[in-house]
């Protein structure tokens, strides 16, 4: 493949239009609404997709294997309780209750991993039924209480911003995460293997992919993810409650698949889905800036939701289309 | 709240305003030039607990009027679901439209904190109502009744649907260990051992748990073990309304007095078909209203939320801020036949 057909197919791809998108909104909301150029608009945007994006990372590669977890949401609820509780009584080291947390998230993501590849459920059921389960477990842990006494060292280091600049640190953390996962799907025989369960299951078992073990442990990854939203959720509003969280798995799914990645599974990145998740959080953030009431950004988010899901896959269609008109032109030219 | 406290560390300007305004309170206020007056062209705006709720839209009306009066900018903004996380972004962008003042009801106590102190830095103002936050997260709380003020009106209330002659009185509360209705029963008692009252006697106390179908059942079991019951008190909105349903299809309808803490749309149709005389609750479009003169006060220099400094509320007249920087809207406001079609939350 020449440089131009590399440059164009790049151009051309979800991603690219994602991310053109992405800046296109930036621009023309500085532009026309008063306060989207400011610094401060930038932490409040960061601030708000930090958890979304840290769920997002492992739930592109769930959605890829063609599956999904509806389930992080509350996962990150109950892990927050489980934090206040803990901080109750008298765990007072930071480092401990992250990690039980972490330890947390990774059993309550195996229970679902277990339920899935274990007996064969379909993904979609299984993490319906946990959404549920573990918002109930949260509220059987601190009921209608919120645990709120943190040291105010550890809440205001959770969103204190890189030295001369607004944007909170906690997104370095996010981004080296992102590379790890960018990695490990792009560049690994594991990613590929991905791709190929999602593209078909039967045929990456054969070629050797072990899709059993794979899901579940990806599953485990998204509990223990959406356990470190948690953590960084409860210190953010300095607040446990058995509600956190409630319903940020629609951010989360919405953010994926406007990302490109198919709900079909076997196709879409990272890089995608993370402009996705900047560009909702603009998007949203410019909009209230502009006083659009908040039914009217219900609609709005409801609408993406549904474009992304149906975009992709009508570009994909009209680009197949048009491949198979130029094949039948010209037998020898080059597939993509 | 209209207790005179004396006035604290006076700032010239407010001994002015305060003196200017003692002996008329009841005209319409607002754009009156002078010494104290609340600046034109303050942007308020209200951030409800949700929106699409009646009882914010009532509140948020009064402050609406409030702000018209004192020639400022009002706006409603708010999430669609009552979460303090989504009430913390409507607070961000708020203080980045640079709002002078945040009339808010908290989503959560300590969640929505760090977002006010944020907002309040950048020069907002920050008032809660209905449901406040820490008192270090805000300039004032409006705070729609006292205990004392609530067991007033109902023992008032209960004794004049009975009569002269007095009887038999239960309460029908939440559960039994709910701080604020425990603490209201207490104050009933307290108000129940006064000589006007001699003749109502508290027989029995019973829980419905704040369920419809459990306070129901609970309201018939009442009445079942007490022959001679004259009247009930249930001093939630949920209990007072599924005993006022039970009443109006049963024979002691009109017989057995029912009153408590209720909304207008709940109550409604019990009023018109007679099994219930009056209901208490306070008026959330006033409660907005002072919200909305409080939050101007502070804007303009007025008052900075020190205990004792007084401020003029339009139509509703002075408040003086009490402890902790919280201002008293008043006694429970009482509806009846009269009023209730008035009332839409």
């Amino acid at each position: 493949m020449n440089d131009s057909a590399k440059a164009k197919r790049i151009l051309g791809s979800w991603d690219a239009f994602v991310l053109l998108a992405l800046v296109a909104v930036a621009i023309v909301g500085a532009l026309t609404i008063d306060g989207v150029a400011s610094p401060r608009f930038w932490r409040f945007v960061t601030l708000e997709a930090i958890p979304i994006a840290l769920i997002a990372l492992p739930m592109t590669l769930v959605v890829i294997t063609g599956e999904i977890d509806l389930s992080v949401a509350s996962v990150l609820g109950l892990s927050c309780t489980v934090m206040g509780q803990m901080w109750v009584w008298g765990v007072t080291s930071l480092p401990t209750l992250i990690a039980i947390c972490l330890l947390l998230g990774a059993a309550l993501g195996a229970v679902n991993g277990l339920f899935i590849t274990g007996f064969g459920l379909p993904s979609l059921a299984v993490t319906i039924g946990t959404l549920a389960l573990y918002r109930g477990l949260a509220y059987v842990v601190l009921g209608d209480r919120a645990v709120a006494d943190y040291p105010q060292t550890w809440t205001a280091a959770a969103i204190k911003p890189i030295p001369g600049t607004t944007i909170p640190w906690v997104i370095l953390v996010v981004a080296v995460l992102a590379v790890v996962f960018a990695i490990v799907l792009h560049a690994t025989p594991v990613g590929r293997g991905l791709y190929a369960m999602g593209n078909n299951a039967e045929a990456a078992r054969f070629a050797g992919v072990k899709v059993r073990l794979t899901k579940f442990w990806l599953f485990v990854i998204t509990g223990a993810m959406s356990a470190l939203a948690g953590v960084f959720w409860t210190l953010r509003f300095a607040s446990a409650r058995a509600d956190n969280g409630t319903g940020l798995e629609l951010a989360v799914v919405a953010a994926v698949l406007l990302g490109g990645v198919s709900i079909f599974g076997g196709r879409g990145g990272l890089l995608g889905v993370l402009a996705a998740v900047a560009l909702l959080g603009v998007l949203r953030n410019g909009l209230q800036l502009a006083d659009v009431p908040a039914n009217a950004l219900t609609v709005i988010t409801g609408s993406l939701l549904i474009a992304s899901v149906v975009g992709p896959n009508v570009v994909r269609m009209l680009r197949e289309r048009l491949r198979r008109r130029r094949t039948t032109a010209s037998p020898i030219a080059p597939t993509s | 709240m209209r207790t005179r406290i004396r006035a604290v560390a006076a700032i010239a300007a407010l001994a002015l305003a305060t003196a200017g305004c003692a002996e008329d309170t009841t005209t319409t206020p607002g754009a009156t030039t002078g010494t104290g007056e609340i600046k034109s062209g303050l942007k308020v705006a209200f951030l409800p607990k949700q929106v699409n709720n009646p009882y914010f839209t009532t509140s948020d009306n009064g402050g609406k009027s409030a702000v018209e009066e004192f020639k400022g900018t009002y706006s409603e903004t708010g999430p669609s679901e009552a979460s303090p996380s989504a009430q913390v972004s409507y607070i961000n962008t708020l203080s980045q439209q640079k709002t002078d003042v945040i009339v808010v009801s908290a989503n959560d106590k300590d969640a929505i904190c760090g977002a006010l102190n944020e907002a309040r830095q950048a020069g907002a103002k920050v008032v809660t109502f209905d449901s406040d936050t820490k008192p270090s997260c805000r300039d004032l709380f409006i705070n729609q009744a006292t205990a004392e003020g609530i067991a007033k009106i109902q023992i008032k209330l209960i004794a004049d649907a009975i009569g002269a002659d007095g009887g038999e009185i239960a309460i029908l509360s939440a559960t039994a260990n709910a701080t604020n209705q425990n603490a209201w029963i207490e104050m009933m008692k307290t108000e129940l051992a006064k000589p006007e009252y001699a003749k109502l006697k508290l027989v029995d106390t019973v829980y419905g748990d704040d369920q419809d179908q459990k306070s129901f059942t609970e309201t018939q079991a009442l009445l079942a073990k007490h022959p001679n019951l004259k009247g009930i008190i249930s001093p939630t909105t949920v209990g007072v309304a599924a005993a006022a349903r039970y009443l109006s299809g049963s024979t002691y309808k009109g017989k057995v007095q029912l009153t408590g803490l209720g909304t207008p749309n709940q109550m409604r149709a019990y009023v018109k078909d007679g099994t219930v005389k009056a209901f208490a609750l306070w008026n959330p479009a006033d409660l907005g209203y002072l919200a909305a003169y409080a939050g101007g006060a502070l804007a303009s220099g007025l008052i900075t939320g020190k205990e004792g400094e007084k401020f003029k509320a339009g139509k509703l007249g002075e408040f003086t801020v009490g402890k902790d920087a919280t201002v008293l809207l008043g006694d429970p406001f009482t509806f009846n036949a009269s009023n209730i079609e008035q009332f839409n939350f």
